[in-house]
């Protein structure tokens, strides 16, 4: 009885003071959570309530007016879809072509390894710096003199080229580097050469995690508003570029030029622009995770 | 001119000596196979069969820090040899893998893929029948030849892999444990089918299984693992010999399971 007694003395105490932490533990982590989670939601909030009412048909289909109410972002949405697949032509073929270099025919040494340090690295500079690198590299040193390049789609395009590389040289790397060596074992022992090995095995097999790579990094090029406001500057533009060497609006340009503006109104359709820009990330994302998750049930198979 | 018909030995390995780095993995074979005949490896785990058998066609040359040194002799050339091209080399002696590995592509495609990668200009239809055919697959398959090949059972996927190496027509086909990942009414078919193709191909096959190796094999070798843990060959006979009347010790104590 005595005996029994002592130990709830020695046992309770500490019991309560560790379900205790374990409690606080909880709603600590909950709360971080949550900071996350109503951050976006208030932002989502704002953003549909201030920009639902601007818009319609016309705001997606004319160009952009000093009077808020004929005020659209046809030219923003076509300069973003324009750039957007001109960053892809420039990005899948070099970032792949760079992975399965790094992935199946360098040599592991120390200049491999620094070269895939670099690349790490690269994906996490201030997207400023891409943008100041391509006005001075590609605006002013290879545009003024000859006037090839100057503020166009195309100086746009190969500075978010940069921007994006290192991301989808890593997608693709993973994505080479999850194909299992039987694929490999298989093609070679049908008397396929390194390349066709890749071509018939590696690459069919990693496309999915490449793909989605690719989606993802394209979508992180599109809303990227510091490098392009450094190639382009704020414009205005009323027309759609029809080749790549025209000068080009897109839309975080468009929602940052009418957000400094005074009048009221315009921040609605900033809102709007910033609704319109959103589903479009969101649509991106939503074919990247469909592509991953048929990805992860193949390989389950 | 030489004669490599049935018996003959088409594959001559001198003092063949693997390496991982600097680890002696196969230590000191020599051996003869024997045109269409089943020559079955055995002998306990890690006693370099496996390697020796990837050796036989160059795949070990695809792990890095492997050597090998020694020679083997395919109907008189050594594939060795500076002038040897392991890619040709291994569309004439192929390989089926422990673990089923078909492509994620469809059945068809699976077959396809070899035999476009070495040029093949016939009809593509006539030629993947005929190695489903010979794999025994056709009839379960032929009429979803565009099915994805991971909608097949372990054992038809199996199939389908022996199917892929049959397509590019090799003399020779190397099998690394080909029915360990498979249950014991797919590993009898997969022997039946082994047993089959002998009269069209050469077959050598890894296995663990020693009544599989005494139910299908016509000649048998067992593989040791000595002092300095490198695998090395005790001794090669026809496979009724092995198993009835060994001349080692070693071989006698391994087929009577004392030891393992």
């Amino acid at each position: 009885m005595h005996k029994n007694q002592d130990i709830k003395n020695h046992i309770n105490p500490q019991r309560m003071s560790r379900r205790f932490t374990e409690k606080l533990l909880y709603i600590l982590f909950l709360s971080s959570v949550s900071v996350g989670i109503i951050g976006l939601a208030v932002l989502i909030f704002e953003v549909l309530n201030n920009g639902i009412p601007w818009l319609s048909w016309h705001f997606l289909t004319d160009y952009p007016s000093r009077h808020p109410k004929e005020a659209g972002l046809f030219s923003a949405l076509m300069g973003t879809i324009w750039l957007m697949f001109m960053t892809a032509i420039f990005t899948v073929p070099i970032g792949v072509g760079a992975a399965i270099y790094l992935e199946e025919y360098a040599p592991r040494n120390l200049w491999t390894k620094i070269i895939e340090i670099n690349v790490a690295n690269l994906a996490g500079v201030p997207s400023i710096v891409y943008g100041l690198l391509g006005l001075s590299w590609f605006v002013y040193y290879w545009g003024t003199p000859t006037e090839f390049l100057g503020r166009t789609l195309l100086a746009g395009a190969m500075t978010l080229s940069l921007l994006v590389l290192p991301i989808v040289i890593l997608a693709s790397r993973e994505a080479i580097k999850a194909v299992p060596d039987s694929y490999r074992d298989a093609a070679y022992a049908l008397g396929g050469d390194k390349w066709q090995v890749i071509k018939g095995s590696v690459l069919p097999s990693a496309l999915p995690g490449i793909l989605t790579g690719t989606i993802l990094a394209m979508s992180r090029a599109i809303g990227e508003a510091a490098p392009v406001i450094a190639i382009s500057a704020l414009v205005y533009i009323t027309y759609i570029p029809s080749h790549p060497m025209e000068r080009f609006t897109v839309l975080p340009i468009q929602i940052f030029n009418w957000i400094s503006r005074p009048q009221d109104d315009f921040r609605g359709l900033a809102a709007a622009g910033i609704i319109v820009m959103l589903f479009l990330l969101l649509t991106m994302n939503a074919i990247a995770v469909y592509f991953r998750n048929r990805y992860q049930i193949k390989s389950e198979e | 001119m030489e004669n490599y018909g049935t018996g003959n030995v088409v594959l001559e390995i001198n003092s063949l000596n693997a390496y991982y780095q600097e680890f002696l993995a196969v230590n000191n074979v020599s051996m003869e196979i024997k045109k269409n005949y089943i020559t079955a490896l055995i002998g306990p785990s890690g006693c370099g069969k496996s390697t020796f058998l990837r050796c036989l066609n160059r795949m070990n040359d695809l792990i890095v820090g492997a050597s090998v040194n020694g020679e083997v002799l395919f109907e008189g050339n050594n594939i060795y040899s500076d002038n040897m091209d392991p890619i040709y080399l291994r569309s004439r002696i192929g390989m089926v893998f422990q673990k089923p590995n078909p492509f994620p592509k469809s059945i068809y495609k699976n077959i396809a893929f070899g035999l476009k990668i070495n040029g093949f200009k016939g009809n593509y239809d006539e030629a993947i029948e005929k190695s489903l055919r010979q794999a025994a697959l056709w009839e379960e398959v032929k009429d979803r030849l565009h099915d994805s090949a991971f909608t097949l059972s372990g054992g038809q996927q199996q199939r389908l892999c022996i199917a892929r190496a049959l397509a590019v027509e090799p003399e020779i086909i190397l099998m690394d444990e080909p029915a360990s990942a498979l249950d014991p009414i797919a590993t009898l078919a997969i022997e039946e089918l082994i047993k089959e193709l002998k009269t069209l191909y050469t077959i050598v096959i890894v296995t663990h299984n020693m009544q599989q190796a005494s139910r299908v094999s016509d000649e048998t070798a067992f593989f040791m693992v000595g002092d300095n843990r490198s695998g090395y060959l005790v001794e090669h006979d026809e496979t009724q010999k092995i198993f009835t009347n060994p001349t080692n010790t070693k071989t006698e104590e391994y087929i009577t399971g004392r030891f393992s």
